[in-house]
């Protein structure tokens, strides 16, 4: 073959472009960086200012905490070295243990832990309510600390050791006096990984490098509990706005971990090496009435509603994967320290002909009902057709609006009725961790119009949530959550609609991933 | 000539205030709430309106605009009400992604269109032209993240020669920017090309009916010297008007490569600030965006001068 001057030129330039280019990806790996694809994108550093889950996850690696859950749910000692509750349960008395420190190499002092539980618990719901059991919290000496209390607060521990919506991070007191609404632009904790302010790209990527001086616990990492061994050296974090892009991100080696696989994009990793490990907290995916508004006020209209609810069908539409999905219906989760049927086997099963009957016999006077929906969120996609075609096989009428994320929580926190801009039905969708304590679940927020959304009203749900907290038993705790459980079922706060997984992504080159309910990046290997 | 940039630098005043006021005017009108977002699915009412309290929005809407608007006239756009980083600097950590992408993608574009849309119009109806032609009704008609999705299974996730995704600057690594920029800079080419390929043919033909490109052919002129130096120049006009206008278009608009191949440009911070209600932070971009408009308008009127002296202003 001859070539031209001009071919020969061409073929030369293509050559160097291909030689400056056709270095394989794989050539990327960095073994002392693990390469972290999370569920969404940072953009706010603050754990209290905020509930979202990408900021609370961000908290895990930077801050540490008094008290962590295990991968059974069980608070477990984390910065706490020892602890005693007195025996008429008004005081605990906690002691740090030796050798923690801030990344500013400040020692973590109990001054920094009381004004870090100062701030925190005017936001979370359950530190409300330790915050109001308290009538003091005394720094003893350098490492000890003491709650007085004005009367018993048997869930010390589990408010201590929150996971969701707000946990109890540790920060120095020069940033905990800070008021809980100006959001913290200083990110100093005394945790396995330092944050690089330096590198934060809002809604892009992020990165944290390895506390050198963190002490971890002696304890086998277990969930959140346990030994946090910052192994890799450097944690970067990237956000990726399409699934399939991360995906093929990972089957190309420029990742390392997937924090969140849908059950239907399972089938991409057949015939690779990729692990698949099944989350720690399934999802779960709620049907809410709002009780401010007829005709869902009418306790009959929406025990109809329960009656023609199969968890079955919405599963099969929304997961389709059995292996992926469970029905459930206890509303503290099922696999939990509260796990109890009681009530849904009354009130869970499908009938199509008492749910007609509940129609007829309620007040419903075939007004046109509104489902709000967001149409942005993909775990929300098929749940409002599926519940308006139910509507409509029980002589209910409906129709959907659909919104963006922003608008449908703004409207989902009206209590107007529709022709003021407010609504009938909304679906929710949470992690089951939030469901765990019934001080924490937002579902069990029965104080009306000044509740959560939905706006249950049920004093009697309060008083039990009262005695909840008051009582130290786990087994006379069981007791009363059923007993809520019961009455939820009865009232109908809300419908479950059963839980299903996603899945974690991981390389093979990364050994000793911890399944926890939120992603434990501390204790891992990189190959 | 120095008069034109004059009167269009003051002219883009009075521009940019009315596009401020739309723009605010038009995100409060809009439902959503950054304090809504800011606080979480699980928050109080008390909690959203401290928040509120916190970042003004309490305020009356008249202050809240003077307050705002006050800040920009002297160089303040405010700041992130999720970040709390500085406006201008998450903008401009931004740009350069989306520059480096656009001016890539508007390069290849032209030295591929250009040729390829003079050829399909000097070689009218031949196999050539519908060649080109049927080139150009793909590129309109394929979605661009398609595009890339193919060119991502095949180049990365098969063949292993290109990254799948992430920004590297050039003057950082410049071999490794060369990597990282190829597939979404030929998936965004492959798009304009379409267009740029059929504005070129269109303009030409117009032209290559005109006398003087008879009398340049009657002249002896061979057929290549016709097509460029007498024909191309006259037919200009409209292909520096789409080049242009893309550039603005692909400085403002590439939010689906920019997902697709995970850039962080300008474009994903557009949308994340729009569906955060991030106020500021969309107010600066909106500004911003006017401003490359009103820029790119004034470089194109440039180059007319420049291509054809017989236009004034």
């Amino acid at each position: 073959m001859q070539l031209n001057r001009r071919e020969a030129l061409l073929f030369s330039a293509s050559a160097m472009l291909f030689a400056a280019t056709s270095r394989t990806v794989s050539a990327q790996v960095n073994g002392g960086t693990l390469r972290f694809a999370p569920h969404s994108a940072l953009r706010v550093l603050d754990p209290v200012t905020t509930s979202a889950y990408i900021t609370r996850n961000h908290g895990y690696l930077v801050y540490d905490t008094l008290f962590s859950v295990d991968s059974a749910s069980v608070p477990q000692p984390q910065m706490v070295d020892n602890w005693e509750m007195a025996e008429d349960g008004l005081s605990w008395t906690f002691r740090l243990r030796d050798g923690l420190a801030f990344h500013d190499g400040a020692p973590v002092t109990s001054e920094d832990v009381i004004a870090s539980i100062r701030r925190w618990w005017q936001r979370d719901v359950v530190g409300l309510r330790l915050k109001a059991a308290t009538s003091d919290i005394v720094a003893i000496d350098d490492r000890s600390f003491r709650f007085e209390l004005s009367g018993p607060f048997g869930v010390m521990l589990e408010a201590l050791a929150r996971t969701s919506s707000i946990p109890l991070f540790i920060m120095p007191r020069r940033i905990a006096e800070l008021p809980p609404a100006t959001m913290l632009e200083e990110v100093v904790g005394s945790g396995p990984y330092r944050f690089l302010p330096d590198e934060f790209r809002p809604g892009v990527s992020w990165s944290y490098s390895r506390n050198e001086a963190y002490v971890p616990r002696p304890e086998p990492a277990d969930g959140l509990a346990g030994g946090k061994v910052p192994r890799v050296e450097r944690i970067d974090t990237i956000w990726f706005p399409s699934p399939d892009t991360a995906i093929s991100a990972l089957l190309n080696n420029e990742l390392d971990i997937i924090e969140s696989v849908n059950p239907d994009r399972r089938a991409s990793f057949d015939g690779t090496d990729v692990k698949l490990v099944r989350k720690g907290s399934p999802s779960a995916s709620t049907i809410r009435f709002n009780w401010a508004q007829p005709p869902f006020d009418d306790v009959l209209l929406r025990r109809a509603v329960q009656k023609v609810v199969s968890q079955i069908d919405y599963l099969d539409v929304a997961v389709g994967d059995p292996d992926a999905y469970q029905e459930c219906g206890a509303f503290f989760g099922c696999g939990t320290p509260l796990e109890t049927d009681a009530g849904y086997g009354d009130n869970g099963l499908h009938n199509g002909d008492e749910a007609r009957e509940l129609v007829a016999q309620s007040g419903y006077n075939g007004e046109e009902i509104v489902i709000i929906t967001p149409g942005d969120v993909a775990s929300f996609s098929t749940l409002a057709p599926l519940t308006q075609q139910l509507l409509t096989s029980i002589g209910i009428k409906s129709r959907i609006e659909t919104m963006e994320w922003s608008s449908f929580l703004e409207r989902r926190s009206r209590t107007a009725p529709v022709s003021e801009g407010g609504w009938n039905l909304a679906h929710a969708v949470f992690d089951s961790i939030d469901l765990l304590s019934p001080l924490g679940n937002m579902n069990f927020d029965a104080r009306g119009n000044q509740g959560y959304t939905g706006f249950v009203d049920d004093p009697e749900t309060e008083q039990l949530k009262n005695r909840y907290q008051g009582e130290p038993d786990p087994a006379k705790q069981k007791e009363i959550a059923e007993e809520m459980q019961k009455r939820a079922h009865d009232l109908v706060f809300y419908i479950p609609l059963g839980t299903y997984y996603q899945y974690t992504a991981v390389r093979p080159e990364i050994s000793n991933y911890v399944t926890a309910v939120l992603p434990a990046l501390w204790s891992l290997d990189k190959a | 000539m120095l008069r034109l940039v004059l009167i269009r630098m003051l002219s883009a005043v009075p521009v940019m205030l009315i596009v401020a006021l739309i723009v605010f005017t038009l995100l409060r009108l809009s439902p959503g709430d950054p304090a809504t977002i800011l606080a979480g699915d699980a928050a109080t009412p008390e909690t959203i309106a401290e928040l509120r309290n916190e970042l003004g929005l309490d305020q009356s809407l008249p202050i809240q605009f003077v307050t705002w608007i006050g800040g920009v006239a002297t160089g303040d756009f405010g700041q992130s009400i999720l970040s709390r980083m500085p406006v201008l600097t998450l903008i401009f950590d931004r740009l350069e992604a989306t520059l480096v992408l656009a001016v890539t993608a508007i390069i290849l574009t032209v030295v591929v269109a250009v040729p390829l849309g003079a050829l399909a119009a000097w070689r009218l109806n031949s196999w050539v032209d519908r060649a080109v032609m049927a080139m150009s009704v793909a590129g309109f008609s394929i979605p661009a993240f398609v595009i890339g999705y193919i060119l991502m299974l095949f180049f990365s996730v098969k063949w292993e020669l290109l990254p799948v995704q992430g920004y590297v600057s050039p003057f950082v690594d410049l071999s490794a920017a060369i990597r990282h920029l190829i597939l979404p800079s030929l998936t965004l080419a492959l798009v304009f090309m379409a267009l740029i390929a059929r504005v070129t043919r269109s303009s030409l033909l117009e032209v290559l009916n005109q006398d003087f490109v008879r009398t340049a052919r009657a002249k002896g002129n061979p057929g290549r010297r016709v097509l460029w130096s007498h024909a191309l120049p006259n037919a200009a006009v409209p292909i520096i008007t789409v080049i242009g206008l893309g550039i603005a278009m692909l400085i403002t608009g590439v939010v689906v490569t920019e997902s697709v191949f995970n850039i962080p440009g300008i474009g994903r911070l557009t949308i994340d600030a729009i569906l955060a209600r991030d106020y500021p932070v969309v107010q600066g971009l909106m500004l911003f965006f006017a401003l490359i408009y009103v820029g790119v308008n004034l470089l194109i009127d440039i180059a007319y001068i420049i291509v054809d002296p017989r236009i004034r202003y």
